[in-house]
């Protein structure tokens, strides 16, 4: 058991509904887990899972309404659901930060990227002006820009450049956590792997703990140390990057691995999982995944599983592991 | 920027030539004839002649036209006979007026329809919000005559606080500023709110509450300043509406500004008078619109860049 200072990120119970007016959308269901410092969870589940509603409500950045946002959220030991609103802007960007999804539209066009950079100084470290651009034009060294294209627009960089100058405001204030929402999706393959090679780099000077929200399980092979995968607002199976990746117990987990082309065997089809998500807005009474479930048997469409331990760092929502024997194809053998 | 300036410059001359000759070729058409008016109905044929003569009508219309705009080349806008005066100094004694009545209005309509605007944008849906929509409705329904008699009634005439009219003093402009202002709140306030609210659900919003900007500031700052395309557009259309005179606000409040001026002259055939000051209001809409093209390049970066181009 670490210990308990080094938990950065303790979620209890979250939820999180968006009620419309003709239906509520179910977009987080009861999910729970902790994060240490110096660790990386990857957040793992495919489009609508509920990835970005969990990352927007760690920062309290769910919209309210329509958004309803309940269970605990403890960052560095405080619930920042407790604090007031105007203490919630000394929190955020100073001792949690965020990466999000598309660079292109997340820098202010009307300002410097020298200045988005410093009004993070300015704001948590009360620096003057001058004071904070030079810190700026040192944050972008730092995530490889020259720092004299601080006084430049956001127009004026590329793709890529964007998402370091996002980089560079995130980690401006060394936060305790950073949450990286599918930072490379919007990029193109080439700026992705330099853009996570940047990130893994800052990562290790410092004892951040981070959460990356990605659909794409080699990045999370590459940078995570624990993964958790989520379905329809559920987490379904959670361990360490060891226990998910080799000792898959979750079927869709096992899904997600199928869809995955084999490049050492090219011949061999693609098994994607069958059918869709299930409608947030009417979620089936038992297992949500059991709809799509080669294992499902009838006893899955009626009760909801939870995460029940299967070793001392894995867990998984699936009830047919009470049925002692009962495997995965994929970890059949293992 | 100043390949930009000296290009809108160019056609600033070609809006010129076009505006004068159409302002020209209507007045020529227009039913009356100014002689008679200047002779009055007594006057014999060869006084009417003579002095049709004097003044130059006995010419085509297109050899007129250019003798005017030779004039016009050298900062002759004509003679008025009405007025006895050159136009050119008759216009710009009438023009502070008119700067001031339009300045501030449109300080008046900026300091209601901006925060109107923004609030209504804040709570999209909400009855606050279908208030404002009502209350611009109101504004825009309601006639600028009427507001400045009202205005008058309360003001002037109950408790007296205000002259009912003229300028003789600066807080004269107080009362006819207020009804043309609250005339342009409708459109500002409507423009800032649907403009605030493509730019409340943008992303960058969200990165700057994710840095920790305080939500007063993430409107004041980062929203505010994306949205002010729009605002600085519908603004600088008013004002430049009222620059041609706003004729009814200034007859309820006789305000010795451009619009009564071009309104009298046009009823006493005074053609120079007409011509000239149409011209001038055209050249300075024209001018004040290039500057509300340029504030763009401070606004938006963007904008700029493409000016540079």
């Amino acid at each position: 058991m670490e210990n308990k200072q080094d938990t950065v990120l303790q979620i209890e119970h979250l939820t999180v509904c968006y009620e419309t007016e003709d239906a509520t959308v179910q977009a987080v269901n009861d999910i729970s887990f902790t994060l240490q410092a110096g660790k990386t969870l990857g957040l793992v589940g495919e489009t609508g899972a509920g990835k970005t509603t969990t990352a927007l409500s760690v920062l309290r950045l769910v919209p309210e309404p329509p958004g309803n946002v309940s269970g605990r959220v403890l960052l560095n030991g405080r619930d920042i659901y407790q604090v007031k609103k105007s203490d919630l802007d000394q929190i955020r960007g100073k001792e949690v930060s965020m990466i999000f999804q598309d660079p292109m539209t997340v820098l202010n066009p009307v300002f410097t990227v020298g200045k988005q950079i410093a009004e993070c100084f300015e704001i948590h470290e009360h620096c003057s002006k001058h004071e904070a651009m030079e810190k700026a034009a040192q944050m972008l060294k730092l995530v490889g820009i020259s720092p004299e294209r601080l006084h430049e627009y956001p127009h004026q960089f590329s793709g890529g450049m964007k998402q370091r100058v996002v980089i560079a405001i995130a980690l401006a204030c060394n936060p305790s956590l950073l949450i990286a929402d599918e930072p490379t999706t919007a990029l193109d393959v080439t700026i992705q792997a330099q853009v996570l090679q940047l990130m893994r780099q800052l990562k290790e000077k410092s004892q951040m703990a981070m959460i990356m929200i990605t659909h794409d399980l080699g990045i999370v092979a590459e940078i995570c140390d624990q993964v958790a995968v989520m379905y329809a607002g559920r987490i379904v199976e959670m361990g360490t990057l060891e226990d998910v990746f080799r000792r898959t117990k979750h079927p869709y987990t096992e899904g997600l691995f199928h869809s995955i082309p084999n490049i050492f065997n090219r011949q061999e089809e693609l098994k994607p999982i069958p059918g869709r998500m299930p409608n947030p807005t009417d979620l089936p009474p038992g297992c949500a995944f059991a709809p799509r479930c080669a294992y499902a048997v009838e006893q899955c469409r009626k009760q909801l599983p939870t995460l029940q331990p299967c070793s001392e760092s894995h867990r998984v929502a699936c009830i047919r592991y009470a049925e002692p024997g009962f495997r995965v194809e994929r970890s059949r053998g293992v | 920027m100043y390949r930009y300036v000296v290009k809108r410059l160019l056609m600033l001359l070609l809006v010129i030539l076009g505006v004068s000759f159409l302002i020209y070729a209507i007045m020529d058409l227009a039913p009356g004839d100014p002689v008679w008016q200047i002779l009055g109905e007594d006057a014999t044929q060869e006084e009417y002649e003579a002095m049709r003569a004097e003044l130059g009508f006995d010419r085509p219309l297109i050899i007129r036209y250019g003798d005017y705009m030779w004039g016009l080349l050298h900062g002759d806008l004509g003679y008025s006979y009405k007025y006895s005066m050159d136009v050119m100094e008759l216009y710009l004694s009438r023009l502070p007026a008119t700067l001031l009545l339009a300045l501030s209005a449109t300080i008046v309509s900026t300091l209601i329809s901006l925060p109107l605007g923004i609030y209504a944008a804040l709570r999209q849906g909400s009855w606050q919000d279908n208030v404002t929509a009502e209350f611009s409705v109101l504004g825009l329904a309601t006639p600028n005559f009427w507001v400045g008699l009202m205005l008058i009634i309360i003001f002037s005439l109950h408790l007296g606080w205000f002259h009912s009219g003229g300028f003789t003093s600066w807080q004269d402009v107080i009362l006819p500023a207020i009804t043309v202002g609250t005339g342009h709140t409708a459109l500002t306030t409507r423009t800032t709110r649907s403009s605030m609210i493509d730019v409340i659900r943008q992303d960058y919003l969200m990165l700057a509450r994710a840095k920790g900007v305080s939500e007063k500031k993430v409107i004041r700052r980062h929203a505010l300043k994306n949205a002010l395309i729009p605002i600085i557009t519908a603004t600088g259309i008013q004002f430049t509406g009222s620059l041609g005179g706003s004729v009814i606000t200034e007859s309820v409040f006789s305000w010795p500004g451009v619009g009564r001026l071009v309104v009298d002259a046009i009823k006493s055939q005074d053609i120079d008078t007409v011509t000239g000051s149409i011209i001038m209001t055209a050249m300075i809409t024209s001018i004040i619109l290039l500057i509300v093209d340029l504030l763009y390049a401070f606004v938006d970066p963007r904008i700029k860049a493409q000016y540079n181009k």
